[in-house]
C-alpha cells in the first residue's frame, strides 16, 4: 500500500529558487485559468437554472467567451473620473487582485511530491500561523474595494465601499470564530496539518459504545462548517450578500467609475477571492486534497503523487458551483437583515458552540468515563427538563377577515365586497347582441317554437 | 541577523518609515490613514521576521485589517473633500511642535539604542520551543490568564459605554410599523390613493393647471405647492384660435 507522505512544518523553506518561481507562477496561473473557466461556469449555470442556453457561440461551449471579453475589456479606453484621487483610484483594483493571489500561496494543493528530483510538498509554502495569513489577505482585499470606492469621488462607489467596509467587519467576525473551533479540534493553525489532521476519523466511546468520529470537520464540526460557508459569500460580496455592488441600487456599487483593465482587475479579483474562499472551505473543512471517502477504500494510492490535485480541484469546483446556486437562487438581502444575521445570529450560535466544543473536549480527555456518563445524563436530562417546562405563552385567536372588516370605523375607504363574485364580462355579452341580428334573418323567434 | 532577515528589513524599512512620515505630512485624512496602514503591515512583517509569527498576523488582521477600516469608515462619513484648516490658532504651535518631536524622538531613539547595543538575543530558542502560538496560547491561559481576562472585561466595559451613548431609548408606540401605516393610509379623512395629476387640457398644458376630480370641481391637491399663483394677462387668457 502506497501510504501518502503528509508534509510537516519541517519540509517548507527548503526549496531551491527554482521551485519557488515556478510553484508562484503555477499558483498565479491556476487563479488565471480558474478565473476565465470560472466567468465561463458561473454564466452557463446561471444560464441552466434559467432554462436558457447560456454561452455558446465564442468556441466550443462558448469556452473562449471570456477570453474574448477579456481582450475587449483591455481595449477599451480607460477613463479617470475628473473628482477621482488619481494615485488611490489607480492602486485599489490592485490590491483587491494581489490579496487574492497571496491568500492562494498557503493553499496545500497535495502532499510530498518529487519535482526533479527535489521532495517538495505541492504548495508555495506554510507557516504555524497560515489560516491567520489567509484571514490577513482577505481582510487587506477589502481595501481594494473601500479605496476603490472612495477614490472615484462619486456616491454610489462611496456607499459600495462603505457598504463593504462595515460588511467585512462584521462577517470577518463570525468567520474568525468558527475558525476557532477548527483549531481547537486540529491543534494546529497551519492549512498542512489540519488537512493532515483530517486523515482519519478518531476514536469515541459513548455510554459504552464504540463509535469512530468522521474525520471531515465539515461533519465533525457542522455548526463552523455552516457558518464559516455564509462568511465566505459575505466576505467575497457574492449573491445574496452582493449588496457593495447592488446594481438595483448602487448602478454597480464601487466599480461605477471603472473601465478597461482596472474593471477586469476588480472582476478577477472577485474570482480569486472567490477561488481562494472556496480552496479555504475545502482545506479546513473538507479534508483538503484528499480523496473522498468512498475512492481510497477501492483505491489505495489515490492519495498519493499528483492525483491529489484531481482531488482539491474537484472539491473547489463544487464549492463554486454551490456559490454560483446561491447567486441563481436568492434574492439579494436587505441591508439591515443581513447586519443582523451577521451579529444577532451567527456570532452568539458561535460563541455557544465553541463553548460546548470545549465542554465536549473537557470531557474527553480530562474527565473519567463514570463521571463524564454522568455529565452527560444529567446535560440530556437537563435539556429534556427544560424543553417539556418551558413556559408557553398561549396568542389570542388571531380576528377573521370578515371581523377585521366590520371593526373599521365607519368613512374608511370602500372595500370590495367579501362574498365577491366575478360578475359576467360585458364583452361577452356584446358579442352575442352582435351576433344576434345574423339569426334573425335566418330563422325568426316565432317558428322556432 | 541571518542574510534573509536583513535583506527583508532593509528593504521595508522604508516603507515603514516613508508610511509614518506620509502619515504626518498628509493634507488629506484618508491619506494619512493610508499611510498608517503601510506603516503597519511593515511592523507586522517585522513580527514576523523577529520569529513571532502569530502577534505579525494579528498586527496585521486586527489593526490594519479592523481597526484601519474603521477610521477609514469614520472618515468616509465625514466626506473625502474635509481636509484639516492649516490656520494657526496657536502662535508658533507648529514649530513648537516641531522641536519637541524631533526631541523626543531623539531620546527615545537614543534611549532604546544605547539598551539594544551589544545586546544578545536569548530564551526564544525556549519560547518558540513547542510553536509560537502554542507558546503565547500556554503563557496567555496559565500564568497571564488573571490580566487577560481583565483586559477583556476592561474592553467589553468600553464597548457597552460605547453602545450606552450612541443608544436611543424608544418607546414602543413611537415607531410606526407597517400594519399601522396601512391602517391610518385607509382610515376615514385620508385618501388612499395616488393625488390626482395637473390638468392637460386643450386650452392649457401648464402643470399649473389643477385637476379636476370627478364631480368636475378643481382640487388644489394636484397642483404643487412651490409653484407661485400667477394672474394671465387678457392676452394669454384669450382662446388661440386655429382658424388662420
Amino acid at each position: 500500500m502506497i501510504v501518502a507522505q503528509d508534509p510537516t512544518l519541517q519540509d517548507f523553506g527548503h526549496d531551491p529558487w527554482w521551485l519557488i518561481i515556478a510553484k508562484i507562477v503555477a499558483i498565479f496561473v491556476f487563479g488565471l485559468v480558474m478565473t476565465l473557466l470560472g466567468v465561463w461556469f458561473e454564466r452557463r449555470v446561471v444560464a441552466r437554472m434559467a432554462v436558457r442556453p447560456g454561452l455558446n457561440q465564442a468556441g466550443p461551449f462558448g469556452l473562449l467567451q471570456t477570453l474574448a471579453d477579456g481582450l475587449k475589456g483591455a481595449f477599451k479606453e480607460d477613463i479617470m473620473p475628473r473628482t477621482a484621487d488619481k494615485v488611490v483610484f489607480f492602486f485599489a483594483p490592485t490590491i483587491a487582485v494581489i490579496c487574492g493571489f497571496t491568500a492562494l500561496s498557503v493553499i496545500p494543493f497535495g502532499p510530498m511530491v518529487s519535482i526533479f528530483g527535489h521532495k517538495t510538498a505541492l504548495q508555495v509554502t506554510d507557516v504555524p500561523v497560515s489560516v491567520l495569513l489567509v484571514f490577513a489577505c482577505s481582510g487587506m482585499a477589502v481595501y481594494g474595494i473601500v479605496l476603490g470606492g472612495w477614490a472615484s469621488g462619486s456616491t454610489y462607489p462611496l456607499l459600495g465601499g462603505l457598504r463593504s467596509s462595515a460588511q467585512m467587519i462584521s462577517y470577518e467576525v463570525s468567520m474568525g470564530l468558527s475558525i476557532v473551533a477548527v483549531f481547537m479540534t486540529a491543534g494546529s493553525a497551519s492549512t498542512s496539518q489540519i488537512v493532515a489532521a483530517q486523515r482519519s476519523g478518531q476514536p469515541i466511546s459513548f455510554f459504552g459504545l464504540d463509535l469512530t468520529a468522521p474525520g471531515w470537520y465539515a461533519i465533525l464540526l457542522i455548526p463552523s462548517f455552516l457558518i464559516f460557508c455564509i462568511a465566505a459569500v459575505g466576505e467575497t460580496n457574492r449573491a445574496p450578500f452582493d449588496l457593495p455592488e447592488a446594481e438595483s441600487e448602487l448602478v454597480a456599487g464601487y466599480m461605477t467609475e471603472y473601465s478597461s483593465l482596472k474593471f477586469l482587475l476588480f472582476m478577477m479579483s472577485e474570482y480569486v477571492a472567490m477561488v481562494g474562499m472556496s480552496a479555504m472551505v475545502t482545506t479546513l473543512f473538507l479534508g483538503g486534497w484528499r480523496a473522498p471517502a468512498p475512492i481510497t477504500t477501492f483505491w489505495a494510492g489515490a492519495n498519493s503523487g499528483w492525483w491529489p490535485l484531481l482531488w482539491i480541484t474537484a472539491k473547489i469546483v463544487i464549492m463554486l458551483f454551490v456559490f454560483v446556486w446561491l447567486r441563481a437562487t436568492l434574492p439579494r438581502m436587505r441591508y439591515d437583515t443581513f447586519m443582523r444575521l451577521g451579529w444577532r445570529v451567527l456570532l452568539p450560535i458561535n460563541l455557544v458552540w465553541i463553548l460546548v466544543l470545549a465542554a465536549i473536549k473537557v470531557l474527553r480527555e480530562d474527565v473519567d468515563s463514570t463521571s463524564r456518563n454522568l455529565i452527560l445524563a444529567g446535560a440530556i436530562v437537563a435539556a429534556l427538563l427544560a424543553a417539556l417546562l418551558w413556559p408557553s405563552k398561549k396568542k389570542p385567536p388571531a380576528p377573521t377577515l370578515e371581523e377585521l372588516a366590520k371593526s373599521r370605523p365607519a368613512g374608511s375607504f370602500p372595500l370590495p365586497p367579501m362574498d365577491l363574485q366575478v360578475p359576467p364580462s360585458p364583452r361577452a355579452r356584446r358579442a352575442v347582441a352582435e351576433r344576434e341580428p345574423a339569426n334573425v334573418g335566418a330563422a325568426p323567434e316565432g317558428e322556432q317554437e | 541577523m541571518s542574510t534573509g532577515e536583513a535583506v527583508t528589513f532593509w528593504i521595508l524599512v522604508w516603507p515603514a518609515l516613508v508610511g509614518a512620515i506620509g502619515m504626518v505630512l498628509a493634507r488629506n485624512a484618508i491619506h494619512s490613514a493610508l499611510w498608517l496602514v503601510l506603516t503597519m503591515l511593515s511592523i507586522g512583517v517585522f513580527y514576523v521576521l523577529q520569529s513571532a509569527p502569530f502577534i505579525g498576523m494579528a498586527q496585521i488582521i486586527v489593526y490594519t485589517g479592523a481597526i484601519m477600516m474603521l477610521f477609514l469608515f469614520v472618515l468616509m462619513l465625514v466626506g473625502r473633500d474635509a481636509s484639516d484648516s492649516l490656520i494657526e490658532t496657536l502662535r508658533g504651535q507648529r514649530v513648537a511642535a516641531v522641536l519637541l518631536g524631533i526631541g523626543f524622538a531623539a531620546m527615545v531613539g537614543t534611549g532604546v539604542y544605547r539598551a539594544m547595543d551589544n545586546v544578545t538575543p536569548a530564551g526564544l530558542e525556549q519560547a518558540n520551543a513547542q510553536g509560537n502560538v502554542e507558546g503565547i496560547a500556554r503563557l496567555l491561559f496559565t500564568k497571564y490568564v488573571f490580566a487577560f481576562e481583565v483586559t477583556s472585561a476592561l474592553l467589553i466595559t468600553a464597548a457597552v459605554g460605547a453602545m450606552v451613548l450612541a443608544h436611543k431609548e424608544r418607546r414602543k408606540g413611537e415607531k410606526r410599523g407597517q400594519p399601522e401605516t396601512m391602517r391610518a393610509r385607509f382610515y376615514p379623512g385620508n385618501y388612499p390613493g395616488p393625488k390626482p395629476g395637473p390638468g392637460v387640457y386643450a386650452t392649457s398644458d401648464s402643470v399649473a393647471t389643477p385637476g379636476r376630480l370627478p364631480d368636475g370641481t378643481l382640487t388644489d391637491r394636484s397642483i404643487s405647492k412651490i409653484l407661485p399663483v400667477r394672474e394671465l394677462t387678457s392676452s394669454e387668457s384669450a382662446p388661440k384660435g386655429t382658424e388662420k
